[in-house]
């Protein structure tokens, strides 16, 4: 899904609010809703089965663009616990306006899923590959930046998960392995990077040999 | 104009607290769930946990070699494995080369060993920024690496967690593993800092 969410490499942003080392990393949640968002997130993803988290990220990317930017981190993590719920018909929006006493917006509509893709021949570490050029409406684990680029396997997971463009949208999936992928920077923005590399862990139905 | 539309927005709190209200009247939410879970993610996900598996790589080469093969496994012998933790990997640091762990997507850490992850490193600057601008952003935020440090990011977009392991800073031969894993701060295996010799970790300190 191209979305707001996916952040990487987008400019215009200021300095990060931090100095390395000059926070004390205790309290953990600095106001006493805080806790809520993870532990009410895995009581639907672990105690109850309801969901899986793969489906709480996609509902996060599904909040309208502005409510996911004005935002909280911990307020996008409620909003897309609460949208879950609501979907998977355990709760009713209605009922948690009345309870919170105003609006309680929620995660827009879910699109399709699209089922796993993996690759004929599993990927060597060492080989090239590179990112398939497509466009996926729905949930996905490619961010925008390497779609399309050139790479080089690092690494080859021992385990293997389920597709997430399946098992964000509740559909079953496979397992597969997923692969450290490494880019340089001037193959992701030419000159308009600082030099470095970057590494992405891709599903293989993301990838092509190259 | 749509009613629904002309209502005030609730705030946060109330809608987190409404959520949590909501699952209790359907009967889903089991007696003490939310405080048992909030325990381990203030307590037992903690970066002391990091330092001590850097402190022990640092000491015993057979551990540090099981560390950077398999990383869940070396991290299991102390038990910090869990959720979002279940496939670990440690990146090796060298004099001329430096790891940077990001979510661009979200906030994926390794939590059992990492803690959560603090406001900054879910923050839309970082999550933007570093794996195009990883130089500039180290370096705003007080590492400034030589020219011959080349930066490795990692974007946290699937099912691996990592840590930085990074390299045993010079003046701390002879220390015991207590001592080196206060080197060890949540910055230092997030990789946007480097350990020194006079900064010590927070989980060093009063007896947290």
């Amino acid at each position: 899904m191209d979305g707001i969410h996916d952040l990487g490499g987008v400019q215009g942003f200021g300095s990060v609010a931090h100095t390395a080392n000059s926070l004390s990393y205790k309290p953990v949640f600095h106001e006493d809703w805080e806790h809520l968002g993870y532990s009410l997130l895995f009581l639907g993803a672990g105690e109850l089965g309801l969901f899986n988290v793969d489906e709480l990220r996609h509902a996060i990317e599904r909040m309208e663009p502005r409510q996911y930017l004005t935002s909280s981190y911990y307020d996008r993590i409620v909003v897309g616990t609460a949208s879950l719920f609501v979907e998977k018909g355990a709760l009713q929006q209605q009922r948690l306006e009345q309870l919170a006493g105003g609006r309680y917006p929620l995660a827009l509509p879910l699109g399709p899923g699209r089922e796993a893709q993996p690759p004929r021949e599993p990927f060597k570490v060492g080989d090239e590959v590179r990112v398939r050029d497509e466009f996926v409406s729905g949930h996905i684990r490619m961010p925008g930046y390497v779609r399309g680029k050139r790479g080089v396997v690092l690494h080859r997971t021992t385990h293997a998960w389920p597709f997430p463009d399946a098992v964000g949208h509740g559909q079953p999936s496979p397992n597969e392995p997923t692969y450290h992928v490494l880019f340089t920077t001037r193959e992701l923005w030419g000159d308009a990077a600082d030099d470095g590399t970057v590494v992405v862990d891709l599903f293989g139905g993301y990838l092509l040999q190259a | 104009m749509n009613k629904h539309n002309s209502a005030v927005a609730a705030s946060a709190a109330d809608r987190a607290f409404a959520l949590k209200q909501a699952l209790e009247e359907q009967g889903l939410l089991p007696e003490s769930y939310v405080e048992q879970f909030t325990e381990v993610m203030e307590n037992d996900f903690d970066p002391a946990n990091g330092a001590r598996v850097v402190a022990r790589a640092w000491v015993d080469p057979a551990y540090r070699e099981l560390l950077l093969r398999d990383g869940t496994a070396a991290c299991a012998q102390f038990g910090y494995t869990g959720v979002q933790g279940e496939y670990i990997v440690a990146l090796e640091n060298t004099p001329t080369l430096q790891n940077v762990i990001v979510c661009t997507l979200c906030s994926c850490t390794a939590w059992p060993v990492l803690g959560l992850p603090p406001d900054w490193y879910k923050s839309f600057e970082y999550r933007a920024r570093v794996v195009r601008e990883s130089r500039s952003v180290l370096r705003e935020m007080g590492l400034d690496l030589l020219h011959e440090v080349a930066i490795r990011v990692w974007d946290t977009s699937a099912e691996t967690r990592y840590m930085v392991l990074p390299f045993r800073p010079e003046g701390t031969e002879g220390w015991s593993e207590e001592q080196l894993a206060r080197l060890v701060t949540k910055d230092v295996l997030i990789g946007i800092a480097r350990p020194e010799v006079g900064v010590l970790a927070d989980h060093g300190k009063g007896g947290q």
